[in-house]
Order: C-alpha cells, then structure tokens, then sequence
C-alpha cells in the first residue's frame, strides 16, 4: 500500500522541510501521496504537485484549516488513512503536535524522529537525546512515522505533475481557537537548513552582546541559533534554540561561541559536518565534539574573528 | 479546578548514559533518576494555579515500576495534594500510556490535565497529544505561558517559527515547555509532609487496556564517534584551518 505524506505549508508555500519529508517518505515505498490542508492554498498544493516523488496530491480545504490546528487536522488524515500502510510528516512542531492525534486514532504506537528508513517497517531514531541509537520494529499494520528533516535530503522541488485531487473537509473542532502567531521575520537563511549556523550561549552574558553573534552570522551568511540557557536568560528568542527541545541542525559549519556543550545542546549539533568551539573554558564539554576549538575570550575572540573574515575578503554564497 | 499531572520516571538529565553491551537497552542500574525534567515544570504549573485561588486539587499520577513512587513523592514534595501510581513492568509506549491516563482521567475527571512536552529518555513527544485524541479534548503542546480567563485557556506555545497563541475550552490537554516557569525546590518540611499524602496504587493489567508494546526494540547502539577535532592557538589558525583545510568558508 502507498504512503500519505503530510505537506507543511503557510497556505501560499510549501515548507521546506516537507520537501525532506518527501524523500524519507519515498524511502518507505515509492507510492507517496501527499495531503494539503489549508485554506485558500492552491499555490501550495501546485508547488507540492511539482515534486517528482509524489504521485497524487489531495486537497483539502476550509476556512478553519487557516492556522493548522491539530484538533481539525488530525480527523482529516484518520479518514485517509484506510488507503494507506503509513502516514509520514516531519518531526517538527507541526509533525510533533499533529501526528500522536492521528496515530491515537488509528490505535498505533508512532515511531517518532526517524534518521533512517532500514525496512518499510524498521527504522532508526536516535533516544536520550541522541546518546543512543535505537533501530525499531513496528507490529502495528499502519505506521505513523515522523521523521527528523535534516537526516534527510530535499528532493527535487520541480518537474512533476501530480493529479490534485480534492477532498471534503471535516467539520471545525470548536473547542480550540487559534488566537495569533509571531513569527520572527528574519531575512537570514532558516536556523533548519543554513549552510553555516553561529550560536550564542549563556557566555554571551546579555542580549545586547549578541550583536557580535549577529556580526559574524552577517558575514559568514549564516544563521543565528542558542543554547537553552541563552534563550531562559532572555538574551534571544525561543526559536532560535539548538537541542534536544528546541532544533536539530546540520549545517556545513557549525560555530558555538560562549557555549559550555551540555548533553542537551550537543543532541541539536552535533551531526554538523565541521564544529568550531569557541570558550574560555578549556574543560567545557563543547570542546570534546569540536573539530576546531579555540580556547579564548569570547569578546576578544569574535571581533578578531570579523577581522579576519574582513581579511579574507570571503565571498558570501 | 481540578489539575491531574502525569510525571515520568527517567535516569536524570546530567547523567551520561551508557548502551548495554549486549545492545538491548541502556544501564539503569546503579544510575540516577530524577523526574522528567518538563514534568517539573507541569507540577510547578499546577501548583502555582492552585496556589492562585483558581485550582482546588492537584493530583500527580506515574506510570511505571515500584519506584516511581518516589517520582509521585517529589510531585507531593512541591505542592501536589495526592497522587496516584499505576504499577507497570518493562517498557510502556506512550499509546498505552494515554490509554492508562485515560482511565484514571475517567476516574479523576479532572478539568486540566499537565504534563511535560517530551520524555528525555526516548524523546517519543507523543503521551500528550495521544491522550487528548483519546479523550477528544483541546490540546495545547510545548505551552511557555498559560493564563486562564473566564474558565479559558489561553495558551502561549513555543513552534519553530516563533510563537502561537491558542485558547482552549477546559476539560484540556496541556504540554509544557521547559520555559513555562522555574520549578522550586522542596524544602524540608514539605518533604516531611509529602511522606504523609497519600498515594494510591493500582495495577496497569487492572485498568482493562492493551499495553502490549506494538514496537519491537531490535537493538540500541552507541552512535558513531566524530573523530577527535584539535585546539587551534590563534584566531588566524583557525580561520586559516577553516578556509584551507576544512573548506567552509
């Protein structure tokens, strides 16, 4: 049976980590449909139908799937589901928040942040904070899976030409109401799929000295992630957060500067392909994941940092 | 008002776990436990509530080993009035654990029920979310802020883009973030008194719900080693090692 994919979107277009969804999802079996549901999101169900990996798209709307509540998502999926041996979506806050909803439903156990598909009922996930490797089996004849987005290629975004298909809407879940959102608007590239990520910890000492993480992100096009202890002291906001609970990144660089490398934090970077450490602390746990660690005086270090990139005359990609 | 919280037994969070050799899990003998870390958070939630005039009882509930009384006791130690331990061996997946919830929700009929986001152990991030399926109740997950208004949730959760603001009708489902509150500390005395409130146990296989695992473990491993990296002296040799030997920039 073929694989129900559930696209993330903001109505106009695609996430891009539904493009990752994708692949893991082609990994399963190559019969992956995709579900939209939104409200007025033509654009986004074009754009999904473009992926050559998916087949058939399905088209859900109504005006309460504007803001993506769970609570009317989920009985959508659940009446999918009987054509379909597994429902995938990306161990995000939307994957995260929706998917348990949809597999109480089906009375299935979910298989939660996936690395890895070994058989279309066999999988890896990484357990206490990535400290561990467990490969699953599920019994359970449907799957629900969510799957970590950066263990995962984008498939190619172009080139397809899937059947849109609609379907009807179910009926609004009244009891919650979606109130606003505030989204932090940032012309930086997403902390999720930056090619360089430079991250400030409880060493910045306020928020105000982040402005030599923003300085060096500036240069290095990158963008701007943080400890938990950075983000409980106020010093950024909580979406920039690297961790076990906040986002897992695996960027080409990965620079921590003032940061000690609790268990927690290293979960969220420590599959990037080069670490650099920076902090003043010789011991701090950071240093046994770098690849290069200086151990310095983070205020002296940074602006000696932008020199040299200065020097360098870098040409930003 | 009346607030369940379920806590979660797991090996503590400063612990450097280790995988079995024979790869079937990881050590837990001889390894400290401590309460889900969010957890905390979901009792101190609760308790501060009550402690507002808006809540009457705060109930806490474990599911697990013998042990996890002492999880429930913590609960106890910080204000909770009493608790519950549901009595369950070998590994428990959060479907049977919000199946389990379910029936002491029935039994309790509680208006709010709390818990923390996610497990630390194995991160599964489902118990929640589950529960509130199962009891086709609002849910408000990775919840940083919650205020209650006209017998109304409002809810500050933490997404990936930023921040979202739901409000919800109570009976709900709430799922905190470990930036909800600061949980406190027991004192001494309260802890003494927590000895005293009373927990009451029952048997998983008595609750009349399939905890059967429906996922089979077929190993746990230690993840691969990034190879040892170097300390550079200056900032030069590290832009200098950046640019020409690791070719990031």
């Amino acid at each position: 049976m073929s694989v129900l994919l559930i696209a993330e979107h903001n109505n106009k277009e695609l996430k891009s980590f539904t493009l990752n969804a994708s692949t893991a999802a082609s990994k399963i079996d190559n019969d992956v449909h995709a579900v939209i549901i939104g409200h007025n999101c033509d654009e986004a169900a074009k754009a999904l139908s473009e992926l050559p990996l998916i087949k058939k798209v399905i088209q859900v709307e109504a005006a309460h799937y504007e803001n993506f509540v769970a609570e009317n998502f989920a009985p959508v999926i659940v009446k999918l589901a009987e054509n379909y041996s597994h429902i995938v979506s990306s161990a995000n806050t939307f994957g995260k928040n929706l998917m348990p909803r949809i597999a109480a439903a089906l009375d299935t156990s979910q298989i939660s942040d996936i690395i890895k598909v070994i058989a279309p009922d066999t999988f890896l996930r990484p357990i206490y904070a990535g400290n561990a490797f467990a490969t699953v089996k599920s019994k359970d004849a449907k799957k629900c899976v969510t799957i970590r987005p950066t263990s995962f290629d984008p498939c190619e975004s172009s080139g397809g030409s899937a059947p849109i298909e609609k379907a009807d809407p179910g009926e609004e879940f009244v009891k919650t109401k979606f109130i606003k959102r505030e989204e932090v608007k940032s012309d930086r590239p997403e902390l999720g799929t930056a090619r360089v990520v430079v991250s400030g910890g409880r060493g910045m000492q306020s928020g105000d000295n982040f402005k030599l993480i923003t300085s060096l992100a500036d240069k290095l096009n990158a963008a701007i992630g943080a400890s938990r202890a950075a983000v409980d002291a106020g010093y950024i906001s909580n979406d920039h957060q690297v961790g076990q609970t906040g986002k897992v990144v695996v960027p080409d660089l990965y620079i921590a500067v003032g940061i000690s490398g609790a268990i927690q934090h290293l979960a969220g970077m420590k599959e990037s392909k080069v670490i650099v450490a920076i902090n003043k602390d010789g011991e701090a746990p950071i240093f046994s994941v770098a690849d290069y660690g200086l151990e310095a005086d983070l205020f002296e270090a940074v602006p000696q940092f932008l020199e040299e990139l200065n020097k360098l005359n870098t040409i930003q990609k | 008002m009346k607030i369940l919280v379920a806590v979660k037994r797991v090996i503590d969070y400063n612990v450097q776990i280790r995988v079995k050799e024979d790869n079937t899990g990881v050590v837990t003998d001889n390894v400290k436990m401590s309460t889900n870390p969010p957890d905390d958070n979901a009792i101190e939630e609760a308790v501060k509530i009550k402690e507002s005039g808006k809540a009457t009882e705060v109930v806490a509930v474990s599911i697990g080993e013998e042990k996890a009384q002492e999880t429930v006791r913590k609960a106890l130690a910080v204000g909770a009035d009493r608790g519950i331990l549901v009595k369950t061996d070998g590994i428990i997946e959060p479907l049977a654990v919000s199946k389990l919830l379910q029936k002491i929700v029935e039994k309790e009929k509680p208006d709010l029920v709390f818990m923390g986001k996610q497990a630390i152990d194995d991160d599964c991030n489902q118990t929640g979310q589950m529960l509130s399926a199962l009891l086709n109740w609002p849910q408000a997950t990775f919840a940083s802020k919650i205020e209650i208004k006209d017998g109304k949730l409002e809810v500050t959760r933490e997404i990936d883009e930023g921040l979202e603001t739901i409000e919800i009708n109570v009976p709900a489902i709430v799922t905190c973030d470990l930036r909800l509150n600061e949980p406190r500390y027991a004192s001494l005395p309260n802890i003494m008194k927590a000895k005293k409130k009373p927990i009451e146990q029952l048997n998983a296989s008595d609750l009349g719900v399939d905890i059967n695992p429906r996922i089979e473990q077929v190993k746990v491993e230690e993840p691969p080693k990034r190879k040892a990296g170097i300390k550079v002296s200056s900032v030069a040799e590290l832009v200098q090692k950046l640019k020409n030997e690791a070719k990031v920039i």
